[in-house]
């Protein structure tokens, strides 16, 4: 009987891996929908010129130190770190948590200035802030609870050298949510 | 329906035996399952149910577009306070429009189609044993489920549902003082729709996930069968397009709840002027057709997809252009992202820009005729097998056509400023979009059903379904072109105040007779359905004689799909009358080396 062929090699990567990849393709779509028609909206003139809130700056601040902390959390994962690695994502949580609340001062500045959401008084360039720093807020939620479910697992010492998928996916995401606010603030800046 | 029992060969327990279903709850079996085949049959169950409630709504506001001066008192005992002295409620018209839009489009032909047959196709035709994840599976339909659950209860709300169009354009749907249906009825709407496009894009990553990743060994992307090519190109729309939706429909949210002005400019409403100022309608219009356009293709590819994979196995011949196919969808989803402004050339835009997306909207009619040409040329000199999914097939190949035709009318803004919102435009995408899709799923329906229950639909009320179906579209669509040129427009509740288009009322009547004979020998086809899944003749292995994987499963495959190992793929699904070969059908599964007689050169090299 004649040998049968080797069948031609797929190409794979991991399931969990992917999934989250394209789910950050589905939040980047609907920022550029957004972002895309602030500026066709914008350019359709009467529309109001303000400063970001000051607390935005700061805020900005807190979330490049937080990738900071994930990335460390991350690299002693790996080198079986146990405490250093609790203590950094526990950090990393705080300052998620510290983002949010200068967030929500940052929406505070705005209404002093009289830059409301809705209203009669309302103009949309004010509302596209709040509604684009909302949304990315609710993310930001989304990546906090992540961050607990694997600060719980650190915790409870599931993650180690050879359990790497959940930090790192978990690193993964709130990168993106940093490098997303980032776009947004410079964005936000420049279109303003 | 898929509990049997199996014995699993310990080579591939290691892989299974963590999400092993026989020990089950019957909740987590029939209800909460993660079973991808069952939840297929759920996605289909449910679009059937939708389907009928979607084809009633259009028999309704057909009825008082051919007899607008009938007495319609008899339909009391459905619509109750929506008929007063025998007239249908204007405002109700306008709503079964919408909702009829609505859940055809969205409910029936997205969820329905792509929900039952990606669910169904990907795991057994690129040899999984499941979706990439079965939990986001079973979310995914319970979204759905939930979505479904509040648009039908919007139908019975006191103000009614929806009633802008299932455009739902600003500033209609965003003032609910402007109708009584932008009131509660439009809230449920957006509610129901976040909850819907949250279940496709969950699917839809499954979907793209599930095909790159799990496929088994052998299956390269040029072995796929082209229904999975299909519904990946569809699944990769979905994710890059319903999140744009979803920033719009936020953005209408605010403007309805908490009264910002994204979409509101200037507007004086019953006498009061609004505080709104700043705001752009048109901007809305950019963003919904930025998933609508794509949208059409979401409900378009998969059914194309099917026919392929139906139309090459039952002519017996390898499919025409497989390459051409898979690049001409490749080209028509790439495409598809750069013609939405074609919906809006009457929404004032510079014609400049006009002539740039009608020259892109020109195009896509390059990768829909080679699709076209290579369904005819695989037809061409086949061993045709006329099975009902056959019929549907080609009756899709036939729709695909003649609608698209009309296509490259509507996409020269010259002619659509013309024809925009006429009846022209309700022909057009009810022969291109809805009929070509809808027979695509009959068609599927008709093919994969003995692999979904294990047994055979009738073939003879299959032709009759088909004949009545097929016949019966063109009686409905083709003299709405008529129609359309002659100059009515779309939505209107009753011309009977125009003399200049009585002369149409019998035309007007032949449509809606015709339409309420096709929607009630859909129900020829909904006997079969229920009727084959208990009583009908039990299926055997192959009964198509197929070459895809599915077939290689058990006739009722259980959780896992294969009992022993999963198979090793060595060749493309088309090798139907292979020269040579004794069978005219060789399945993927088998290697060049058993069939020496009938193997090409460059195949011999491979062994």
């Amino acid at each position: 009987m004649l040998t049968i062929e080797e069948p031609k090699p797929t190409f794979t990567v991991n399931p969990k891996r992917f999934l989250l990849w394209l789910f950050i393709v589905t939040i980047i779509m609907m920022f550029a929908a957004l972002t895309s028609a602030y500026l066709v909206r914008s350019s359709d003139g009467d529309w109001l010129k303000f400063d970001l809130p000051p607390m935005f700056m700061a805020s900005t601040a807190i979330i490049l130190l937080s990738s900071v902390t994930i990335q460390f959390a991350y690299w002693f994962a790996t080198n079986n770190k146990m405490n250093l690695l609790i203590a950094s994502m526990a950090v990393t949580t705080i300052l998620g948590l510290l983002f949010l609340y200068l967030q929500v001062k940052g929406w505070g500045q705005l209404v002093d200035e009289k830059i409301f959401l809705g209203g009669r008084y309302s103009n949309p360039a004010g509302s596209f802030v709040y509604v684009i720093s909302g949304l990315h807020a609710f993310h930001i939620i989304s990546g906090l609870i992540y961050l607990l479910i694997v600060l719980y697992s650190s915790i409870r010492g599931r993650v180690n050298s050879t359990n790497l998928l959940q930090i790192e996916m978990c690193t993964t995401y709130w990168h993106f949510l940093d490098l997303l606010w980032i776009y947004l603030f410079v964005f936000l800046q420049f279109n303003n | 329906m898929s509990a049997v029992n199996l014995s699993h060969s310990g080579a591939d327990a290691h892989a299974h035996d963590e999400h092993d279903h026989h020990d089950l709850p019957w909740i987590r079996k029939y209800v909460f399952s993660e079973d991808h085949k069952y939840i297929a049959k759920q996605y289909l169950v449910s679009g059937i149910i939708w389907a009928i409630i979607g084809g009633l709504l259009s028999v309704l506001f057909r009825i008082q577009l051919g007899f607008p001066d009938a007495d319609l008192s008899w339909l009391k005992p459905l619509l109750g306070e929506w008929i007063q002295n025998g007239k249908l409620d204007p405002e109700f018209y306008l709503a079964l429009v919408t909702m009829h839009g609505t859940i055809m489009v969205f409910f029936v032909l997205t969820a329905g189609l792509s929900g039952t047959f990606s669910n169904f196709l990907i795991p057994l035709q690129i040899g999984a044993r499941d979706m990439a994840s079965g939990f986001l599976n079973m979310i995914s339909y319970w979204l759905f489920f939930l979505s479904s659950v509040i648009m039908m209860f919007s139908l019975f709300i006191k103000t009614g549902p929806a009633s802008g169009g299932w455009v739902v354009y600003p500033p209609l749907s965003a003032l609910p003082q402007a109708v009584n249906g932008s009131g509660f009825g439009m809230s449920l709407w957006l509610g129901a729709m976040v909850l819907f496009i949250a279940s496709t894009l969950l699917g839809g990553l499954n979907y793209v996930t599930t095909i790159i990743n799990l496929r088994t060994k052998g299956m390269t992307f040029t072995r796929l069968p082209l229904t999975i090519w299909a519904f990946f190109i569809t699944a990769i729309l979905g994710i890059l397009s319903f999140p744009v939706l979803v920033s719009a429909v936020l953005l209408l949210i605010f403007d309805r709840a908490f009264d910002t002005s994204f979409f509101l400019s200037e507007i004086y409403i019953g006498g009061e002027a609004l505080h709104h100022e700043g705001g752009s309608p048109v901007l809305f219009q950019h963003l919904f057709w930025f998933l609508g356009h794509p949208e059409v293709y979401i409900v378009i590819l998969p059914a194309l997809g099917i026919t392929s994979e139906i139309v090459s196995t039952n002519s017996r011949k390898p499919i025409f252009g497989y390459k051409a196919m898979i690049f001409s969808l490749i080209a028509i989803a790439f495409l598809s992202f750069l013609v939405w402004a074609h919906h809006m050339f009457v929404s004032g835009m510079n014609p400049f820009l006009g002539s740039i997306f009608m020259f892109l909207t020109l195009i896509i009619a390059i990768p829909s005729s080679v699709k076209a040409f290579n369904y005819i040329a695989t037809l061409w000199r086949g061993n045709i097998i006329f099975t009902p999914a056959m019929l549907f097939s080609i009756g899709l190949v036939s729709f695909f056509l003649s609608g698209g035709l009309t296509g490259i009318i509507l996409g020269n803004s010259a002619s659509d400023i013309q024809l925009h919102d006429t009846y022209f435009v309700v022909a057009h995408f009810h022969i291109v979009m809805g009929s070509a899709s809808f027979f695509g799923m009959l068609a599927g329906v008709y093919h994969w059903f003995p692999k979904m229950f294990g047994r055979m639909m009738d073939e003879r009320l299959g032709y009759i379904h088909f004949w009545l179906t097929f016949i019966g579209v063109y009686l409905i669509f083709f003299p709405m072109h008529y129609i359309g040129i002659a100059g009515f427009p779309r939505r209107y509740y009753s011309w009977t105040g125009f003399d200049a288009f009585s002369t149409f009322t019998d035309l007007n009547q032949f449509i809606s007779i015709a339409a309420i004979i096709t929607f009630v020998a859909q129900f020829i086809f909904i006997f079969n359905f229920f009727y084959s899944m208990y009583k009908g003749r039990v299926a055997t292995a192959n009964p198509w004689r197929s070459n895809a994987l599915e077939w290689t499963t058990p006739i009722n495959p259980g959780h896992g799909n294969w009992p022993g190992a999963i198979p090793t793929v060595y060749r493309w699904p088309y090798d139907y009358s292979k020269p040579g070969s004794k069978e005219d059908f060789i399945p993927q599964n088998v290697p060049f080396s058993e069939t020496p007689e009938s193997n090409f050169p460059n195949e011999v090299d491979e062994i």
